[in-house]
């Protein structure tokens, strides 16, 4: 049995869970997912600008503060923070090793092959044409707009590295739950075609892959009672080499690992059931059984996979516009009413001005701004306050500028009993939309460097 | 028979892929998973999203986690990045299904 533990579900998630998990008991594995859709694009911008940049910064910085216990347990750390520069990130691992007093100790792996975006050209050249898997629109339509594109590696990679001896991986763009099946694959030995055992280590992986949320966070199931959130435990996986697995946390950690927060999980962020497609292996989520084996740990089985389609998916990313969104908030008496008059004295002065937006979008938060007015229902008769916010959308962005200057003047020449954020007027930014596309595996090499730090 | 909100018999998470939202809803007692396949089906979710949703809504069954998977498409005015929403990724989209009413 192999204990992987996951410590960051996003770029942005919790800075001490990673420590946590190193500290709070035993770990063979610790993995850390980086790379939403949107984090590619602008690393891409940041590596335009510095190619020593396009990386996750974050997770240098916790090589260093976790390498006593990395390096003296021998726990072995995956990352994809390697986004469109890993190769480089994989340097600032081994000068964080350094600074940290573990010279030569370590052997850093890294993977590159999944940044396509210098091939494009060649690629559409030779009719690969990366058509939207939404619209069927080839990528010659927005070529020139592309910012990244990155393809989804699978977790042989990952295997690949730790076979060769690395202690630390870096990856750029992988699938989410290659990070913790590529560990299963190479200390079990699983087979390119072990359908079944990597359909659950598919499954593992998307039960961990998004932190603490596997754990009792954002859980609805009884929240109110919910232990030490404050102190929340990130979930651990308890691998098997037959394809059964457990979930579980650190003992006298926060949170609960119960069967309701686990299917909560299994349930997020999927498309049909019986067609998981991943770079390895085709999951079918509904042969998923589960059961409360103890406290705070749920055993998962009987997973069955089929073989994997000969095609990887491509995240690209493009430039579509701009979006600006700015707020005031009402006080009472009749806030709502006041929002909604300062709604509409906006936007006939936006008209006045002639400005042109592809959407302009109102919202009244503590109204309507999660669930829309259709099923908020009527609002609560004089609620203590409301804030109106107004985003709005286009191409041109001196008319989004213009848009961004007529939201604080509101607060002198509108309805009354209004405040406003600090710091004025709101920011026009670009918006980066995403194009998914297949490509054939036959196009793809992903390249494994190990090397000793 | 007697008619509950949603709320009062299952959970639920939602997330985002593109535009289209996912919204998984899982009945907290087994026995009530049946009426769950009866009555939550994709017509009915599709009108009760008519204002969020704009595509059409697909629904897949998981029996062994007593759970439906619901896809809305065109949900999330263009995306997580594109969408001037304040949940652009349609994270409580999951608490505006449990709205609904059903027979049990």
């Amino acid at each position: 049995m192999i204990r992987i533990a996951n410590a960051q579900g996003f770029w942005g998630d919790s800075l001490e869970a990673p420590l946590e998990q190193l500290r709070g008991g035993p770990i063979d594995y610790l993995t850390l997912d980086y790379l939403a859709e949107v984090t590619m694009s602008i690393l891409q911008k940041q590596y335009a600008r510095d190619p020593q940049a396009g990386y996750a910064r974050d997770f240098p910085q916790m090589i260093e503060r976790g390498a006593k216990e990395i390096v003296e347990r021998a726990v072995k750390v995956i990352a994809n923070a390697g986004g469109v520069n890993p190769k480089t990130c994989g340097d600032a691992v081994a000068a964080a090793l350094e600074r940290a007093g573990y010279r030569g100790r370590m052997k850093i792996g890294v993977i590159t092959g999944d940044n396509i975006l210098s091939r494009l050209d060649e690629l559409i050249a030779r009719g690969i044409e990366l058509r939207n898997m939404d619209t069927g629109e080839p990528l010659a339509a927005i070529r020139s707009r592309v910012r990244s594109a990155n393809v989804y590696l699978g977790a042989f990679p990952i295997a690949e590295a730790l076979g060769l001896g690395a202690q630390i991986v870096v990856t750029g763009r992988c699938s989410d739950v290659a990070l913790s099946l590529g560990p299963s694959i190479h200390e079990f030995g699983w087979k390119r075609n072990n359908w079944d055992l990597l359909a659950a280590g598919v499954v593992g992986g998307h039960v961990i892959e998004c932190g603490a949320q596997a754990t009792g966070g954002n859980c609805q199931v009884d929240w109110e009672t919910m232990p030490n959130l404050a102190g929340i435990g990130y979930p651990i996986l308890e691998a098997e080499p037959d394809g059964h697995f457990a979930v579980t946390k650190h003992p006298g950690t926060g949170g609960r690992v119960t069967v309701a927060g686990v299917t909560e999980q299994l349930v997020y962020e999927i498309g049909d059931p019986r067609v998981n497609i991943t770079p390895d292996v085709v999951a079918d989520f509904t042969t998923i059984q589960l059961r409360q084996a103890g406290p705070d740990r749920v055993q998962f089985w009987g997973i069955q996979g089929r073989p994997a389609t000969e095609f990887y998916k491509v995240s690209i990313s493009y430039a579509a516009g701009f979006k600006a969104v700015g707020t005031m908030t009402y006080g009472w008496p009749d806030a709502y009413k006041k929002a909604k008059m300062g709604d509409q004295v906006l936007r006939t002065r936006l008209e006045r001005l002639g400005l042109k937006f592809s959407a302009i979008h109102s919202e009244y938060v503590g109204v309507n701004a999660c669930h829309g007015d259709l099923l908020s229902g009527a609002p609560a008769p004089d609620l203590a306050e409301v804030t109106l916010r107004v985003g709005v959308r286009g191409n041109d962005p001196a008319a989004l500028e213009r848009f961004t200057r007529e939201i604080a003047p509101l607060a002198l020449n509108g309805p009354p009993v209004v405040t406003y954020p600090a710091g004025g007027k709101p920011k026009v930014e670009e918006v980066v939309a995403y194009w998914p596309a297949l490509i054939p595996k036959s196009e793809v090499t992903a390249k494994v460097t190990v090397k000793e730090a | 028979m007697a008619r509950v909100q949603l709320r009062q018999i299952v959970h639920a998470r939602s997330g985002d892929k593109g535009d289209c939202a996912n919204i998984g809803l899982i009945a907290l007692r087994p026995e009530d998973y049946p009426a769950l396949v009866e009555q939550v089906t994709a017509e009915r979710v599709k009108e009760h999203f008519r204002e969020l949703c704009r595509g059409r809504v697909e629904r897949f069954e998981l029996p062994n986690l007593h759970a439906l998977n619901f896809l809305l498409y065109e949900a999330l005015d263009g995306g997580g990045t594109v969408s001037l929403r304040t949940d652009a990724q349609g994270k409580t989209l999951s608490a505006a299904l449990l709205r609904m009413e059903i027979e049990v």
